[in-house]
């Protein structure tokens, strides 16, 4: 087989640092910080596994948050009322695969595979695993996040529970 | 002979409903409510507008049946066992499709979407015994629709549909009066979360008023930040902003009736849909006032309901219409499954709008449910204690004469009676 290679103004490594960064704020629930990562139209979204490439609009998500919406999610899931995270889940999440898929002027499709772990008080593993489709903004020499799409690959999301961090 | 035992102490005199936690830990209370519950009621299936098509079907477990909810070649709708009369194997594999046959893949029968037995490799060698036309799928003793709910029951002797949903048909109504048509659909995308909790306390949960300032402050605070500004109660009796209702509807079905303060898609704007909505949900109402009178388009519109079908069927008609319905894996443990409904004829906008209100409180990313579910797996986790401090304490609003309020547990109690009755045999 052949490889086909385009050429990108930025080098994989630095896309994958760049997630690898936003990874690490997840993780560690540095989620103001995470949010300056951004751009002011950034959109999340975690469609249901049933209907994987489907539109917000006319099927029902898990997670559908535009702006705005994100900014609440992180004010309500690092408030110690939100029981569902209190104590927070312990997060630990592996990326890998990263490829750069796309250039539309300067937005970068790219594309990569995670595992996160969760482990909460009294409870079983949570085991998160799918796939990130990212649409990441040229910013000097780094990226701002216009949207981050996520697809579980589970067939029976029944076991993963809540998310109520941000995966 | 022993007095038959209750899971309930009730007493109307003293004012006093205790619940013995066994009902919540127990294996053995489990079986036999799988027997003497699931076997016996109506139990929520599907809706028609999830079968479009002649041959589309979904494959779903119901009252931990596997099932195909199906729509044969003559539009009927149908349930079958998906379980093939040979040996036993599932016939279909799929979530959901479009089909004329379902393919046993173990010896290659095949049935047709009706159920019949259409091929049977190598039928020579059977006997005259051998009946094909009685191997058809099996399938529920009844399988009966109110308004494109389908519902199923394994009792033989259950009444009618229409006659087990009592009162209850009121309600199913009042939902359906959101569409011009009359006509409300499943919208695509299933959401599906495991809660580590018995059964019954999502039946709770679901109608449960009183623990909303607690368990969701963060969704309220969500609420004031998006400029729906919450009141505290004027009322001493009151715990929400607004008043509301608990409503016995017979058989064991019951719903609250909430004055409502947190906006409605159908119809009553806030600030959190943004102004641009502003004009198109004054037009759905004013369709509705046409359409149904004013008060009944104020019913629809500024009103709000969770609606319990006993014993495993939700419809909150809330921030959004959403069915939801559970089922025991085990005593301390459900899978629960929860689709979006909404008026067939809704603009793109009126849907989009309508499925971001749903996200704001329900499912497993929402902005209110995942607190439930931590709340309900906290209850199960200290209901290890059962054997030492056995009993709950369910008597609030228990003195309280006439209207009774969504705040209280008259409602609760109504779900526990019925539920007491038939485990212990007093049922009818």
């Amino acid at each position: 087989m052949t490889i086909q290679t385009k050429t990108f103004p930025v080098t994989r490594a630095q896309v994958e640092d760049f997630l690898f960064h936003e990874a690490d704020l997840l993780d560690n629930w540095k989620l103001n910080e995470w949010q300056e990562l951004l751009t002011e139209d950034a959109c999340y979204y975690i469609p249901p596994n049933d209907e994987l490439e489907s539109s917000h609009r006319n099927t029902l998500f898990i997670i559908a948050d535009d702006r705005e919406r994100i900014r609440q999610r992180v004010i309500r899931v690092l408030d110690p009322n939100c029981h569902a995270e209190h104590p927070r889940s312990r997060l630990s999440r592996i990326v890998g695969n990263v490829r750069i898929v796309e250039q539309n002027g300067d937005i970068l499709t790219v594309w990569a595979n995670f595992v996160c772990h969760r482990y909460r008080r009294n409870e079983r593993v949570g085991e998160y695993v799918g796939h990130y489709r990212f649409l990441l903004k040229l910013d000097g020499d780094s990226f701002k996040i216009k949207e981050r799409r996520v697809f579980l690959k589970s067939h029976e999301l029944g076991t993963l529970g809540s998310v109520s961090f941000i995966l | 002979m022993p007095e038959a035992r209750s899971f309930v102490v009730d007493d109307t005199e003293k004012g006093v409903f205790l619940l013995d936690r066994e009902a919540l830990v127990s294996e053995e209370v489990l079986r036999d409510e799988v027997r003497n519950v699931f076997a016996k009621c109506w139990i929520y299936v599907g809706h028609g507008s999830e079968l479009k098509k002649n041959g589309d079907f979904q494959t779903r477990r119901v009252a931990g049946r596997p099932i195909i909810f199906v729509r044969d070649q003559t539009g009927q709708v149908r349930c079958h066992f998906n379980t093939c009369r040979h040996r036993g194997a599932i016939v279909c594999n799929d979530r959901s499709g479009n089909v004329r046959r379902f393919n046993c893949v173990y010896h290659g029968w095949i049935y047709g979407n009706d159920g019949t037995l259409q091929r049977v490799p190598g039928d020579e060698a059977y006997t005259p015994a051998f009946d094909q036309k009685s191997l058809g799928l099996k399938g529920p003793a009844k399988f009966e629709e109110y308004r494109d709910f389908w519902f199923m029951t394994l009792n033989p002797d259950a009444p009618a549909l229409k006659d087990y949903l009592g009162k209850a048909t009121d309600y199913i109504d009042l939902i359906i009066d959101q569409s011009p048509s009359g006509k409300m659909e499943v919208l695509p995308g299933t959401q599906e979360y495991d809660v580590s909790a018995n059964w019954k306390l999502m039946v709770e949960n679901s109608v449960d008023d009183y623990h909303l300032p607690s368990t969701h402050s963060t969704w309220l605070n969500f609420m004031a930040n998006s400029g729906v500004k919450v009141e505290p109660p004027k009322a001493k009796d009151q715990v929400l902003p607004t008043r509301g209702w608990a409503i016995e509807l017979g058989n064991g079905h019951f719903t609250t009736d909430n004055v409502n303060f947190r906006g409605r898609p159908v119809a009553k704007w806030i600030p959190l849909y943004g102004p641009e909505a502003e004009g198109e949900i004054a037009e759905i109402r004013a369709e509705l006032v046409a359409r149904l009178g004013e008060e009944r388009a104020t019913r629809v519109a500024d009103t709000n309901r969770n609606l319990v079908i006993f014993p495993n069927l939700v419809i909150n008609d809330g921030s959004s219409v959403t069915i939801r319905t559970f089922y025991p894996e085990g005593p301390a443990k459900m899978h629960v499954t929860a689709w979006a409904l909404g008026p067939v004829e809704e603009t793109e906008n009126a849907r989009a709008r309508r499925l971001d209100a749903f996200l704001t409180f329900y499912g497993p990313g929402g902005f209110a449910t995942p607190d439930d579910v931590e709340a309900l797996e906290m209850v199960q986790q200290g209901l290890a204690n059962w054997q030492d401090d056995r009993w709950s304490e369910m008597s609030r609003g228990m003195g309280r004469e006439g209207e009774q309020l969504n705040s209280d547990e008259h409602h609760l109690r109504i779900f526990w009676r019925k539920w007491n009755a038939m485990m212990t045999g007093a049922a009818k």
